[in-house]
């Protein structure tokens, strides 16, 4: 039975009807998000492919005629036997499978000059296809100076498809490349390479099935097939489909008849590429300059060092954690400040009722508590940018992966990890660097445990409640400050060695990593990319934000008290109010009582905001918030037996119940976009609150029995 | 002629040609892909401050891997 395939709709002669469609590929660190950029400008769309955290991006260019032409720019990728589901999707789409984008008409293949024979391989599997091929050289100016000398014509020659050489970064060759593009017809690969004659027959065969049985174009069967026999399609991501079973049959018998000779077939296919790349390279790459050791080199000596290198990335880290704490900081208040103008502006030209109430105190005042925390995102996304496009991303993975592969992940979990400790949504949006899809989910899982800036105002409020100000030595806060930091960093290293063991087992971790030279950023690029991020988490997560902001309002809203009820009186007998009776029995083990429990809930909408709702508990009534400190109506709260509610315990108890705890709406809608769906947002919540709860029940209890 | 050793011994700054590479086995098929194969000259970086990975310059490009895949290429240190 021949099975539908979205390959089998027609491809090239559709070109006529709708604009021509170019794939843009190339190996990671080629420049190829430089070149999309230079070709599209701001005219892109960014989201993700259906079914799989990958990022989709298309644009659009225009030819010498002022034709349309799109762009989709697909995930960097060494080779088309997929290694991750960023190269399975380069794959798919290449090869036709994927039913939600249109297959390509024409490839452009990027390749880094400077590392010609390896950047090759992948333009050598592309060039199987069939298809046209417009191979563009990025970086000449770098490769002169490593002293290589390209000769492009004869490139030209012995591929017979244009080749353009480039440096996408000063816009040099931009013009010969959409001139290129620009034209209706472009000669197919002189594609000269023999299949190892052992191989040939079974590369035949399954190709004639692949026609028949799959419904594979004549065009790509060929190059499935090879596909097959180099690798079997190990990554599988949404969208593709399976091998019929009689291309599957020819396959395996294949393989046994050579497992049987001692044939080592996929080493023999990435054998011959390589003899025909080193036949085509040693033509066209001439050494003019001496070998020596270059500039990267250099640079790397002291930034990989033994010693200079833990104190260039203590440095680096430093800057960046400094960087967003005083940066931030104006703008954050900016922000705040002028939230509360606008509630405070509609509060006074609209009549007062429930609907001013929804908008100023829901809707602006829980949306507020998010957006507050974004110039910390940028600032972050930013520094994340710049520390991938430099290539200093991937020293840091290559000093830190020892220590990271003790609880079984790689060194690239370390950024993401790294940055939550400021915030866990850039950090989560990071993970997208990590190939390995059980590595990503781990470490999404663990990444809000690190503690982020939003716990930092409930950890000061409790330590302030927990010691009287002036006795107790600024030593001894710190002390406890680091203490909570630490707690959270053990907890998301033993969840990550935990998962990797139970829930997420997976194949022996890989640390198989470019180190790519160093290269100054491109900040246009880097600002275009911080953008994007912070655009995308706003889109995606502001919807779930505002949804959660006004149910969170409506808790502590209605019912309503009867009229000129104190704030206090209103949020006592409110839903919200009912609710932290409702939870007082499963939080009194840990010392908490409902008016804390109120507490909890609010912090649905930010971490921070568990203070200005103990503000509105406690204090309100006093009218007087100047002048009586927070701390001070903490420490006068009492149950109704008398006894005193903020003991020390407590305090302590609050502060390790908020490093576990899962609190934030905005992780969790990220969480969601990054991992396809609602199952791991609330297996995370679970998770950590049930941590939260455990953790806290035995630091109460323990220090109940110790007599505090 | 010098024995073959494991890659994951070679001394630090050495060359070598890799003589005996696995044929099985996810992470070898990519390593081939990028471009280790029986014969390829590569030259020992460094390993990383920790001693695991090691970094590895081949066809003019650096790449790292940890010593327990290291443990698996054969190569032949060159003078």
């Amino acid at each position: 039975m021949a099975q539908p395939s979205p390959n089998a709709a027609p491809a090239g002669s559709a070109a006529a009807h709708r604009q021509p469609v170019y794939a843009l590929v190339g190996n990671p660190n080629c420049g190829k998000s430089t070149l999309f950029n230079a070709l599209t400008g701001l005219k892109q769309k960014v989201g993700n492919y259906p079914g799989v955290t990958v990022e989709k991006k298309m644009g659009t260019t225009y030819s010498q005629h002022g034709q349309p032409i799109t762009v989709i720019d697909l995930p960097g990728a060494y080779s088309l036997a997929a290694r991750s589901p960023d190269e399975a999707v380069t794959r798919d789409v290449l090869l036709g499978r994927r039913a939600d984008t249109p297959p390509p008409d024409r490839i452009l293949c990027i390749v880094d000059a400077t590392n010609l024979e390896r950047n090759l391989y992948l333009v050598h599997q592309i060039l199987d296809l069939g298809r046209p091929v417009i191979l563009v050289l990025n970086m000449m100016d770098l490769a002169a100076q490593a002293g290589l000398n390209l000769r492009v014509g004869r490139l030209e020659k012995s591929l017979g498809i244009p080749v353009i050489a480039c440096e996408a970064v000063n816009g040099n060759g931009l013009v010969e490349l959409r001139l290129a593009m620009s034209r209706a017809d472009l000669p197919l690969a002189r594609h000269a390479w023999d299949v190892p004659a052992p191989i040939a027959p079974a590369v035949s065969e399954l190709a004639a099935s692949l026609r028949e049985n799959d419904g594979k174009l004549p065009l790509s069967a060929r190059a499935e097939a090879l596909l097959l026999l180099t690798d079997q399609d190990s990554v599988r991501v949404a969208g593709s489909a399976a091998l019929s079973p009689r291309t599957a049959e020819i396959l395996f018998a294949w393989q046994k008849r050579w497992e049987g000779e001692g044939m080592d077939w996929a080493g023999a296919l990435v054998g011959s590429r390589y003899e025909a790349i080193g036949e085509l390279a040693s033509e066209v790459v001439l050494q003019t300059g001496a070998f020596g050791p270059t500039a990267s080199d250099r640079i790397d000596a002291v930034v990989t060092h033994a010693v200079w290198g833990w104190l260039v990335l203590g440095v680096v880290m430093t800057a960046l954690f400094l960087c967003i704490f005083t940066l931030a900081q104006p703008p954050m208040e900016w922000i705040g400040d002028h939230t509360a103008l606008l509630a405070n502006w509609v509060k006074s030209s609209m009549p007062a009722g429930d609907l001013r109430d929804l908008i100023t105190d829901g809707a602006l005042g829980g949306v507020g508590s998010v957006v507050t925390f974004l110039p910390q995102i940028l600032i972050l996304f930013f520094f994340i940018g710049l520390l991938e496009s430099t290539g200093y991303m991937a020293r840091a993975a290559f000093i830190m992966d020892r220590l990271m592969s003790r609880v079984g992940l790689n060194g690239k979990s370390f950024i993401p990890l790294l940055s939550s400790y400021a915030c866990a949504i850039p950090g989560i949006m990071a993970t997208r660097t990590i190939e390995d899809a059980k590595d990503r989910l781990v470490t999404i899982l663990v990444a809000p445990l690190m503690s982020c800036s939003a716990r930092l105002p409930v950890y000061l409020l409790m330590i302030a409640a927990l010691l009287p100000n002036d006795r107790v030595s600024l030593g001894t806060k710190v002390g406890i400050m680091l203490l909570m930091y630490a707690l959270g960093t053990v907890g998301a290293f033993g969840f990550a060695w935990l998962f990797k063991r139970t829930l997420l087992k997976g194949a022996p971790p890989l640390m198989i990593m470019e180190l790519p030279p160093y290269r100054l950023p491109r900040i246009k690029d880097v600002c275009l990319h911080m953008v994007e991020r912070a655009w995308i988490f706003l889109r995606r997560a502001g919807t779930v934000i505002l949804g959660i902001s006004i149910v969170l309002w409506f808790l502590t809203a209605y019912p309503k008290a009867p009229a000129g009820a104190t704030p206090t009186a209103q949020l006592a007998q409110s839903f919200a109010g009912r609710a932290g009776h409702l939870l007082e029995p499963a939080i009194k083990p840990l010392g908490f009582d409902w008016q804390i429990g109120i507490g909890l809930i609010t912090s649905f909408a930010a971490r921070e905001v568990f203070v200005s709702t103990m503000g509105v508990v406690f204090n309100a009534e006093t009218h007087d918030e100047n002048t009586t400190p927070l701390r001070d109506a903490l420490k006068a709260a009492r149950w109704p037996d008398g006894r005193m509610l903020f003991t020390p315990l407590v305090c302590l108890t609050l502060m390790v119940f908020y490093v576990f705890a899962m609190q934030c709406m905005s992780t969790l809608a990220v969480v969601r976009r990054e991992t396809n769906g609602w199952k791991w947002p609330a297996f995370q919540t679970l998770y950590m609150t049930g941590t939260a709860w455990i953790l806290s029940f035995v630091v109460y209890q323990a220090g109940r029995a110790l007599g505090f | 002629m010098a024995a073959p050793i494991k890659l994951s011994v070679l001394p630090v700054g050495s060359s070598a040609v890799i003589r005996e590479f696995p044929k099985t086995g996810n992470a070898f098929i990519r390593l081939r892909e990028m471009g280790l194969l029986a014969g390829t000259v590569l030259t020992l970086v460094r390993t990383a401050p920790l001693g695991d990975p090691i970094e590895i310059k081949l066809r003019g490009y650096h790449l790292t891997l940890r010593k327990s895949e290291a443990d698996h290429v054969l190569v032949e240190p060159t003078a």
